[in-house]
């Protein structure tokens, strides 16, 4: 072990060096738009910006589909989301750590439909990942799921 | 109140009732693709309703949710859109590292072609690189070594011609075997890395 011979004050540099790369690794990104049809808006702090295919995606993001819309997304825990026309889609809390495949991840669809397929992070903690909608919370037990939320 | 009277009530308050439990939404399980046990649990008001069967599925409503079993075609009729703007599932490939090395064998070599043949198949393809161990050794060997042999298999796929943007290698260290040993044991085939395309 090469560690061993290093003083603790070297050893304390090294776990904050380690500690500032796997910090900087945590990506602001939580996944990205992979597919997008009709009109695809995402509101991010405040603005509204176009959602394109291969635009990353934002904590707190909400997506917004139109009439003739639909949109797909990546995680970076591989869960797969896709809402199809008229939905609202609000990523509200998504912490993955990729070592572990600790992390958290919470969604709500305010309306239209959603279709689900869970990734990591439920796989690893069972209780780590729900998709709520106005009414009702769906804990995710590693799936493939719909679900609709009537205007 | 007459006999008639009081049935006439009790029918209308019947369907002041069904009419008050509106409709808000509705939760269907799907069949899983690698035909694994899965579930969701929905928790409306106080209530729990389980979905554990494939189209197992649940009304969302003003009185609570209420289990039905769904189907293939009323899936495809109300969801159809949003299914079919689901992404590709990520692709994996496996490559294998020789004992204690950041090398990779001969024929983990090939598989690279294979990689490269997956990321053209999308549209913004992002590629994930995950290192895997043996369980020789402590977490504190194994992170960084599952580390650097991402890296490795990294630094190939830049070179053959990928976005440096577009790939990031993690180190998943002995968590994730996948042939089930003791501590302590050489296992080849735990020594991975493994390439996920998105």
């Amino acid at each position: 072990m090469a560690h061993a011979q290093i003083c603790p004050r070297g050893r304390l540099l090294l776990t904050s060096l380690a500690l500032g790369l796997a910090l900087s690794a945590a990506h602001a990104e939580i996944g990205q738009i992979k597919s997008a049809k009709g009109q695809v808006a995402v509101e991010r702090k405040g603005q509204v910006l176009a959602g394109q295919v291969g635009m990353l995606l934002e904590l707190s993001d909400v997506l917004k589909t139109g009439g003739d819309g639909a949109v797909g997304l990546t995680m970076r825990d591989n869960s797969l989301l896709s809402a199809g026309p008229n939905s609202i889609l609000a990523l509200e809390r998504f912490e993955f750590d990729p070592t572990t495949s600790q992390g958290r991840f919470d969604s709500q669809l305010r309306r239209g439909t959603l279709a689900v397929v869970s990734g990591r992070i439920a796989k690893q903690s069972p209780e780590a990942m729900t998709v709520r909608t106005p009414s009702a919370v769906l804990g995710v037990r590693g799936t493939e799921f719909v679900v609709s939320v009537d205007e | 109140m007459s006999k008639l009277a009081r049935r006439i009530a009790a029918i209308v308050l019947a369907a002041l009732l069904s009419a008050c439990a509106t409709k808000q939404g509705s939760v269907v399980l799907l069949p899983e693709r690698d035909g694994k046990n899965s579930a969701v649990v929905v928790t409306k008001g106080g209530a729990q309703v389980q979905l554990a069967q494939p189209y197992a599925a649940a009304n969302l409503t003003s009185g609570g949710a209420k289990a039905y079993q769904s189907s293939a075609q009323e899936v495809q009729a109300y969801f159809g859109a949003a299914l079919a703007a689901q992404p590709l599932p990520p692709a994996q490939f496996t490559l294998y590292f020789i004992e204690g090395k950041d090398e990779f064998t001969a024929e983990s070599k090939a598989i690279i072609d294979r990689v490269f043949t997956e990321i053209a198949k999308r549209p913004v393809p992002d590629v994930v690189v995950i290192g895997h161990t043996d369980r020789v050794g402590s977490d504190a060997i194994n992170d960084p070594l599952s580390r650097q042999r991402a890296e490795v298999v990294r630094t190939a796929l830049v070179a053959r011609g990928i976005g440096v943007d577009k790939v990031v290698a993690v180190g998943r260290g002995k968590r994730e075997p996948v042939v089930q040993t003791a501590e302590g044991v050489a296992e080849a085939r735990n020594r991975r890395v493994e390439i996920q395309v998105r």
